[in-house]
């Protein structure tokens, strides 16, 4: 019913491209998992090294303490939920949700019971006998995953399964697959480029990128404190402001920065081993700017100037020019009672927890990459 | 893996029968074409090429493959003509009966050539026409244009009608969104009926047979020639049309290929 | 209003377009039928036609054995060509679509239906080759010594069935081709994800899914073999007649017009018959 996973050193080569470069990623039996990133990050192809359709140029996945190499797809124990469902258009959804089932030679009156239970389960008990193609997207998508589930695997790997449907009925569908997860404790591999999905849904967030892990953990740290720059901007709006590493005492580092030094805990380091001299990048996420009034630890980058602003609803969302550096655009969330306008000059306050100092310069990440 | 191996030895033994089964009869017909001697049938007495030289120099031979090669472009372009106008109203516009419509227009396809022919022998029997290759022509028409329509209409995607229509809101008028803008667009699928439509046409026995009298299509002739049992030059004859039909099958092949692959 | 009448002008135009074809489908198609099927109500005194209007042709066909007899052959003839091309067929089809690297692939299926651009005539007479009494087949088997007198091969049913397989293998092999690479890998994927082993996965899902273009490939054979008068007429010999032969014999020594519009006409009636067999698959292709 569940099982932990185990990838060690895995790296696919197609031709001369690496989609997956030395991976190892540990996973927990029942343990909700998504992998998060760019579309050619590797993450797909990670998860048909799961799933078995790929096999890896080296290194190897375990489940359950089971090396898999030599495992074809129907004889592991995972099932896919494909991106296109998949689901056959030849058969009633009773027969597509059963065929694993019929696979496996249990009776036709047990497997059609089991069937319609798990269709009961995701809310199509009553549509058992028509066809894929008379069904909503939401509707084949729960189909798909009843199907997958039928056959009680250790582990469900999900294929981008959201990336059809709409906004609204995608943020439904997040919901669902969690409680169900929770429900049949299943170990779920999800994979998804959407930030917000991941964390709506994920125990822990791996974050991939050019074939390799960036980050891995809970989506609030992840968010809070991711570990690199390329994780720190895709999971969601992020002001980098770049420095260099100064000398570290009593527990704090100082961080000179194009808008002045700064002296910050050492725990904000992402980076244990960085020395001073190195080029770091301040990471803020734009929420995270304050009124300069109010208590608690503050530090300062000067004033700066509203260019421009617009309402979000849960927020304002302003574009700042700093003083001491104005070819850098800061992007900066205000409460929603505050008064944004065009050329007014605020404080740059920030409470210091919220800073994270990770290694390089944004300009340089991409360099750094393809090195 | 025992039972792979197998089923891969058992695949390419299964591949090399059928290539054998369907390449038998085209080998044999080529081998024997370079016949030294009467008959185009074992033992193989020597290369000559004695035979092509006699298809050549027959002038009813020479002249049937004249009137087919102009019976099959000429109907080949009035059905592709008929069908691609006919594909571009049904699927750019909203008509009354349009499945009707393009029931009645592809309704050809699933008749009998033989019936085809025989309706028309009927037909112009009736009205006092008198069979010619016009009348051939006529016939390769109505079998072919339901090809070159189907094979169009089902090219013309709604992406293209987006195109379409931007062209007429910029001053197009109707005869130059077709001519400068669908047609061209179009022309890959045009290409591809207008020479499979050629091939039929070139290939076409029964109407050809039944509604021709004087002048003749290559099959009619070379049917003539059957009556007087196996001979070398039917093989050479036969030889000649199919090398032809293989090159610009090739040439074909390379072409669509290449306006493939640059896209 | 303005845009019921701007519509009333983009029909008429659309007409336009649409009628040439209509017309001469109409001309050359509809009214030849009705001319064919007027005809097949008339009798013959001499050599001159008499609008009798009545059905004696039709009786006279089921009451004459031997034209009864073109139909049962023609049938025989199609059905065994029809079932024995799809089962030799598919086997390659598949084989070119699985076992062949993606690359050699349409080299494969080119050559596969390489001698489709032999001329209809001279396919069959090339089969007359092999077959005929001194033809390849004979010869060779009598040069190993293992027959003594040529086989009687040419000139019977099964050279006839011989020729038509071969052509329509090609044509099928194409089709079916066509079809099994068309299917999104996802659901053979899916299946085999699910635990379904080789076998499985071909019997549950891809042969199903390959039916409607089966059943295409088939019906098309059943058509064009069922009217064709070449291949049994320089294969099939004179022991029996298939109906395309009968109804050119009518037309030809007979000069019989009437009967040979009647067989026409019953001949469209059962490919029609057949049509609505398989209507069921023809149309779900569309889904």
């Amino acid at each position: 019913m569940t099982a932990p996973v185990s990838i060690r050193n895995a790296t696919k080569i197609f031709g001369d491209f690496t989609a997956l470069n030395d991976v190892s990623l540990e996973i927990e039996a029942g343990e909700f998992i998504v992998l998060l990133g760019p579309s050619g990050c590797g993450k797909t192809t990670l998860l048909s090294l799961l799933g078995g359709f790929l096999s890896p140029s080296s290194g190897t996945v375990e489940i359950n303490g089971q090396d898999m190499g030599h495992v074809p797809p129907s004889k592991r124990p995972t099932t896919t939920m494909f991106q296109d469902y998949a689901l056959f258009p030849h058969m009633s959804l009773r027969d597509n949700v059963a065929f694993g089932l019929k696979m496996r030679k249990i009776g036709k009156a047990e497997r059609h019971t089991k069937a319609e239970d798990l269709l009961d389960m995701v809310g199509l008990k009553s549509s058992a006998d028509k066809k894929p193609h008379e069904l909503s997207g939401g509707q084949r998508q729960r189909v798909a995953l009843a199907r997958a589930l039928a056959v009680e695997p250790d582990v469900l790997l999900l294929d981008e399964p959201l990336g059809a449907l709409d906004l609204k009925l995608r943020r439904q569908m997040q919901d669902e697959l969690k409680a169900i997860q929770k429900r049949v404790g299943t170990t779920f591999v999800h994979v998804t480029h959407d930030q917000e999905e991941a964390m709506a849904i994920a125990d822990r967030i791996v974050v991939m990128n050019a074939g390799n892990i960036e980050d891995v953990g809970r989506p609030e740290d992840i968010y809070m404190r991711p570990k690199t720059l390329f994780s720190a901007s895709f999971m969601g709006e992020v002001n980098f402001i770049p420095g260099t590493l100064g000398k570290r005492h009593d527990g704090m580092v100082d961080v000179d920065t194009v808008l002045g030094p700064v002296s910050l805990a050492e725990t904000a380091l992402r980076d244990e081993n960085l020395t001073k001299g190195t080029k770091v990048t301040l990471a803020i996420r734009p929420e995270h700017f304050r009124a300069s009034t109010g208590t608690g630890p503050r530090i300062t980058f000067g004033k700066a100037k509203v260019t421009d602003g617009s309402f979000f609803g849960t927020h304002h969302r302003a574009h700042l020019e700093p003083v001491d550096a104005p070819d850098i655009v800061l992007t900066a969330h205000m409460p929603q009672s505050a008064v944004i306008e065009a050329g007014a000059w605020i404080d740059l306050t920030i409470d210091p927890a919220s800073v994270v100092v990770l290694a390089g310069h944004p300009d340089t990440t991409r360099t750094e990459d393809a090195a | 893996m025992i039972s792979s191996r197998f089923s891969k030895v058992l695949s390419w033994a299964y591949l090399i029968a059928l290539y054998g089964f369907i390449f038998l009869p085209v080998v044999v017909l080529v081998l024997f074409s370079f016949q030294d001697g009467r008959l185009p049938v074992p033992p193989f007495n020597g290369a000559t090429l004695k035979w092509y030289g006699e298809v050549f120099a027959d002038s009813r031979l020479m002249s049937a493959l004249g009137n087919s090669l102009m019976v099959a472009i000429g109907s080949s372009t009035i059905a592709c003509v008929l069908g691609f106008c006919a594909a571009y109203g049904l699927a750019r516009f909203m008509l009354p009966a349009s499945r009707l419509q393009r029931g009645l227009l592809v309704a050809p396809m699933t008749v009998s050539y033989l019936i085809i022919a025989l309706g028309l022998l009927s037909t112009f029997n009736w009205l006092g026409v008198s069979l010619s290759l016009w009348t051939v022509a006529i016939g390769h028409v109505v079998i072919n244009l339901p090809l070159c329509f189907a094979i169009i209409y089902a090219s013309m995607g709604d992406h293209q009608k987006n195109i379409e229509r931007a062209a007429r809101d910029l001053g197009a008028a109707e005869w130059q969104v077709m001519t400068q803008i669908s047609a061209p667009m179009l022309m890959p699928s045009i290409l591809a009926a207008f020479f499979l439509s050629v091939t039929f046409s070139w290939d076409e026995f029964i109407i050809s047979f039944l509604l021709s009298r004087f002048d003749v299509t290559l099959p009619v002739e070379i049917w003539s020639m059957l009556r007087s049992g196996l001979n070398p030059k039917t093989n050479a004859v036969g030889s000649i049309v199919f090398l032809v039909s293989v090159a610009l099958l090739l040439i074909l092949e390379l072409s669509i290929f290449r306006r493939t692959a640059k896209k | 209003m303005a845009s019921a009448t701007l519509e009333t002008r983009e029909n008429r135009r659309a007409w336009g377009f649409v009628t040439p074809a209509l017309l001469w489908t109409v001309a050359f198609f509809v009214i030849p039928f009705i001319v064919m099927a007027a005809i097949s109500l008339a009798t013959r005194k001499g050599r001159e036609l008499v609008m009798a209007w009545n059905l004696d042709n039709y009786i006279a066909f089921f009451e004459k054995a031997h034209l009864l007899k073109g139909l049962f052959v023609s049938l025989e003839i199609t059905f065994t060509v029809t079932l024995i091309s799809v089962v030799l067929a598919y086997p390659l089809a598949w084989i070119i679509a699985e076992r062949i690297p993606q690359k050699w692939q349409r080299m494969a299926l080119i050559m596969a239906i390489l001698p489709f651009w032999t001329s209809y005539v001279v396919r069959s007479y090339s089969w007359l080759l092999v077959l005929a009494k001194n033809g390849v087949i004979n010869n060779t088997l009598m040069h190993i010594g293992l027959i003594a007198e040529p086989l009687e091969l040419a000139s019977t049913r099964s050279a006839t069935v011989i020729g038509f397989v071969h052509f329509f293998v090609m044509l099928l092999t194409l089709t079916i081709y066509a079809n099994l690479v068309q299917m999104p890998p996802n659901y053979r994927r899916a299946a085999a994800d699910l635990g379904a082993n080789g076998f499985q996965v071909f019997w549950h899902v891809v042969l199903p899914l390959t039916l409607p273009g089966i059943m295409v490939g088939a019906f098309l054979t059943f058509v064009l073999c069922i009217g064709d008068y070449i291949t049994p007429q320089i294969l099939g010999g004179n022991n029996e007649l298939a109906l395309p032969q009968i109804i050119m014999l009518q037309l030809g020594r007979r000069a019989d017009f009437p009967m040979a519009a009647t067989l026409s006409i019953i001949l469209m009636v059962v490919v029609t018959l057949a049509y609505i067999a398989c209507a069921r698959w023809l149309k779900m292709e569309r889904t």
